[in-house]
């Protein structure tokens, strides 16, 4: 049976906890990686590795972080995404609220963007396909 | 002082797992300041010995092509003290081996009782970011695992004695 929200938000919380050295109560589903949990780019390894392990999945790494898309001059200009760009993001992470990020897609705000509900979404679309 | 924090390795499968002992004496220069009146082998170092066990295991599963780091402690628990006399038997597994990085768990033993447990994530410098540089001067990795007895213990994932990587 497949867990419920509640129960892979505890897995994912414990998994940030453990990976970043936060409290539980920092955790929150709206809280940031980056911006609220202090999250570094090496971190993420971490995080993955504690996910996979968690929830028994695997996470290839251009799920998480659409490097490719935010690199692609087709996709990005002036140093923002484009709508094609966008397109493909939402795409590629149907999982992530990209609402905020839309209305000023500027490349470099997009690392502070995933939150922990987000991760607690993409968790639950990994285990439910 | 060379910086080599493990005396020996005892075994070493390719891609899976490898043990070492640290032998700690009392005339080594790290034991002095650390607490003068009680002597031990100060706990960080045997995070060090075991990262150096573990840095050559995930190493060597990429043909020692990959820049190895240590990059996160993830848990150091100990349960004793590595006094001078004591022999430090060191237990490295690899959890999980990713792209960018790789997971490793690792025990310490003393006279057979577990004396810590660790848990560390290494991550592979991206040329990107940190350039191309090797981390050791030519022949320096290999002089060392050529003192650590690697060679006479080091086997592949079937069983068959390593040969020397050209990388090394």
């Amino acid at each position: 049976m497949a867990p419920t929200s509640d129960e892979v938000f505890q897995k994912v919380q414990e998994a940030l906890v453990d990976a970043l050295g936060v409290d539980d109560d920092e955790v929150t589903p709206e809280a940031t990686l980056v911006g609220d949990l202090g999250a570094e780019s090496i971190d993420f390894l971490d995080i993955v590795f504690k996910l996979e392990k968690a929830f028994d999945i695997q996470i290839p790494r251009e799920e998480l972080s659409p490097e490719d898309i935010l690199t692609n001059s087709q996709y990005v200009e002036d140093g923002k995404v484009t709508a094609e760009g966008l397109v493909e993001l939402k795409k590629r992470m149907p999982w992530a609220n990209l609402e905020e990020f839309e209305k000023n897609p500027r490349v470099q705000d997009f690392g502070n963007l995933l939150t922990v509900q987000d991760m607690v979404r993409y968790v639950e679309s990994k285990l439910a396909a | 002082m060379r910086w080599l924090w493990l005396d020996r390795f005892t075994e070493f499968q390719s891609g899976s797992h490898a043990t070492g002992v640290k032998n700690v004496a009392l005339d080594e220069e790290a034991l002095d300041g650390y607490c003068p009146a009680y002597t031990f082998l100060p706990p960080t170092l045997i995070i060090e010995g075991i990262a150096q066990l573990g840095g050559v295991l995930v190493s060597e599963h990429f043909d020692f092509e990959k820049r190895v780091v240590l990059a996160k402690v993830g848990k150091a628990v100990y349960h004793a003290l590595g006094r001078p006399g004591d022999q430090l038997r060191y237990a490295v597994r690899i959890d999980s081996l990713q792209e960018n990085g790789a997971f490793c768990s690792a025990t310490s033993h003393c006279d057979g009782a577990l004396q810590a447990e660790v848990d560390l994530m290494f991550a592979f410098l991206d040329p990107s970011r940190f350039g191309e540089e090797s981390l050791f001067n030519p022949g320096d990795l290999l002089g060392m695992l050529r003192l650590m007895n690697f060679f006479e213990v080091a086997v592949d994932a079937e069983g068959r004695p390593l040969a020397i990587s050209e990388n090394l």
